[in-house]
């Protein structure tokens, strides 16, 4: 019964006329509530921060659940087994809240006060240095690029393995429908059309966690083909080592320094608004990543092949057994869809407003007002998209790997927000520090364990190890020394400084 | 964080603590077996850290909440 549905029947353009239904709902949905968002840039860039509690929480899961959350971690659970939510998911669902509690609201109430739109404006306000926000934009931008790439590169694999339409196509779809929601109506825009959309791949991902498991022979029949085929996969032993999973948990630190994930923030009515998002996120995390990793484990059991050992298609191909239904599979394609895009309009939206703010307004300040401030925003948005979409047609073999190596690039940098809200004696030659160190150990260790290798044509199976831990340990290592040595041997910022940041009412009080 | 935590307050973070210890479950680490016909145990106990976490943030949020960070934020900002 298997191999009869692996094979499946021939491929339909009925999911595709239903992910097209989805997606011109969305676009009408947008466009609809973006008529605010042309009142003013403090409206386009931080929704005039007014978002509610649901709002928040739905924006911030959509946005952290990318093509990571769903391609990746069924295609990493299909090659590494169960240990991959243990990796992962659960390490998140303490960690992000975590960090959500005790950066996030500080760095909202820092927002607020002195009316911050981006991450940049509030670390050249705290280290009161130019250098380190001219240095800061381009390592962001740069890291937030693979961010972008993975959503292209795992919708166009899902799109490729369901319906047959080629990746490029895809990408240009997608690509194009996000920005013309992003485009009118900023980052309201943004939340409201991933509320809209997490609520959907989430309901999405439970129905095709049923209709998988039901085709399978259901979750026990399921589970047992693992237990036949593929037993290594029910357990972390031979597949993950006891270094790399405690170190892993170093990874979610990344949350901290998103600056998509920041703006959103921002956007946050009042400091109560976090805690919803603080409660829900691990269970929402727990929903959508736990039929993930039991449909990749599920995979290997029934004997499901990676297309060119490319286990981005995994998914994929075990949606498309449900190809007897050709709605029912343009429903799941418009799920998954559906999380990747509410991943790319909070990137695209941020990356429009730090170079507007940080690079234009901060170099020619009063001489564009608000309606050209957007405007500008729009161009370099579209620029980067650009760029993007065209690395996205040679693209990476495995979605998972990328997006570890981007998140690690961002936790690298994460010893400086904390050091920016708690500790009083950080100096900006100490950030700066921080911050060249972290890119010069990401750029090295990135070469050394994924560039190289995949230019030279090999295929990396395994994760790039360092005496067995993730490569990010050596990474938030350097960077913390470096932040706090040259700090130590600095001056100490003024009292001046001091006094605004840390008052004895301040977030940075202890 | 508030200077003075409640009692209540240190029990929460206090669980926030145990729930990142247990996150390393070593004992599971070569367990193969399967709960309930479908789930192996390894992941059912990573996932009950998922619920775990939330039960541990709602009791942060109730009795530890940062009230003086949300005042400073809405105070004037004479000096901004």
């Amino acid at each position: 019964m298997i191999t009869a549905l692996l094979q499946g029947p021939p491929k339909s353009a009925v999911p595709l006329y239903v992910v097209g239904v989805y997606l011109l709902l969305l676009l009408g949905f947008s466009v609809l509530n973006s008529r605010r968002a042309r009142a003013s840039a403090g409206e386009y860039f931080v929704a005039s921060r007014s978002i509610g509690p649901f709002l928040l929480l739905m924006s911030v899961f959509g946005t952290t659940m990318t093509a990571f959350a769903l391609v990746g971690s069924t295609g990493k659970a299909f090659d590494s087994g169960i240990g991959v939510y243990g990796l992962m998911a659960s390490a998140s669902g303490i960690i992000h809240s975590l960090v959500f509690f005790l950066v996030g609201i500080r760095l909202w109430a820092i927002g607020k006060r002195f009316n911050y739109v981006t991450q940049i404006q509030f670390f050249r306000g705290r280290f009161q240095s130019d250098l380190l926000g001219y240095l800061l934009f381009p390592v962001l931008v740069g890291l937030v690029i693979p961010y972008l790439l993975i959503g292209i590169v795992g919708a166009g694999s899902v799109v490729k393995g369901i319906s047959g339409v080629p990746t490029w196509a895809t990408g240009l779809v997608v690509c194009g429908v996000v920005l013309a929601y992003i485009l009118t109506g900023g980052v309201r825009a943004a939340a409201l059309a991933n509320a809209v959309q997490t609520i959907v791949f989430m309901a999405v991902g439970v129905l095709a966690f049923v209709l998988i498991s039901g085709s399978l022979g259901g979750v026990e029949q399921a589970t047992q083909n693992v237990v036949d085929n593929a037993p290594q996969l029910l357990a972390r032993e031979g597949t993950i080592g006891h270094l790399q999973f405690l170190t892993y948990c170093f990874v979610p630190l990344s949350v901290g320094m998103f600056p998509h994930l920041f703006q959103h923030w921002l956007t946050a009515r009042s400091a109560k608004t976090f805690r919803t998002t603080v409660i829900a996120h691990p269970v929402f995390i727990m929903i959508v990543w736990v039929p993930c990793v039991l449909i990749g484990v599920w995979a290997a059991g029934a004997g499901v092949e990676a297309p060119g050992g490319n286990s981005n298609a995994v998914l994929a191909k075990m949606v498309g057994m449900q190809l007897k239904n050709p709605w029912i599979s343009g429903l799941l394609m418009a799920g998954i869809l559906a999380a990747i895009m509410s991943s790319l309009d909070s990137q695209f939206v941020c990356l429009g407003t730090i170079f507007t703010h940080d690079i234009v307004v901060h170099l020619t300040g009063d001489r564009f007002d608000d309606a050209q401030r957007v405007r500008l925003g729009r161009f370099f948005i579209v620029a980067i998209v650009a760029v993007t979409y065209l690395l996205s047609l040679a693209p990476p073999p495995n979605v998972f790997d990328l997006a570890v190596w981007c998140f690690s690039g961002f936790a690298s940098l994460f010893p400086l927000v904390v050091a920016a809200v708690y500790w009083r004696r950080a100096t900006a030659a100490g950030a700066v520090a921080c911050v060249l160190v972290a890119g010069g150990t990401w750029a090295a260790l990135f070469y050394d364990g994924l560039l190289a290798p995949t230019l030279a044509g090999e295929r990396i199976g395994e994760d790039y190890l360092i005496a067995g831990m993730m490569p990010v340990t050596v990474m938030i290592a350097a960077s913390t020394t470096a932040l706090v040595v040259v700090s130590l041997l600095t001056r100490p910022p003024s009292s001046a400084t001091v006094g605004r940041f840390f008052d004895e009412a301040g977030p940075g009080r202890r | 964080m508030n200077r003075k935590l409640s009692g209540a307050g240190k029990f929460a973070w206090g669980l926030v603590a145990l729930l990142a210890v247990l996150h390393y479950d070593f004992w599971n680490w070569s367990d193969r077996s399967v709960v309930f016909g479908f789930l192996p145990v390894g992941l059912l106990f990573q996932a009950l850290i998922s619920l775990g976490a939330a039960v541990a943030w709602t009791l942060v949020v109730r009795c530890a909440w940062p009230t003086h960070v949300e005042e400073w934020a809405d105070r004037p900002a004479d000096d901004a």
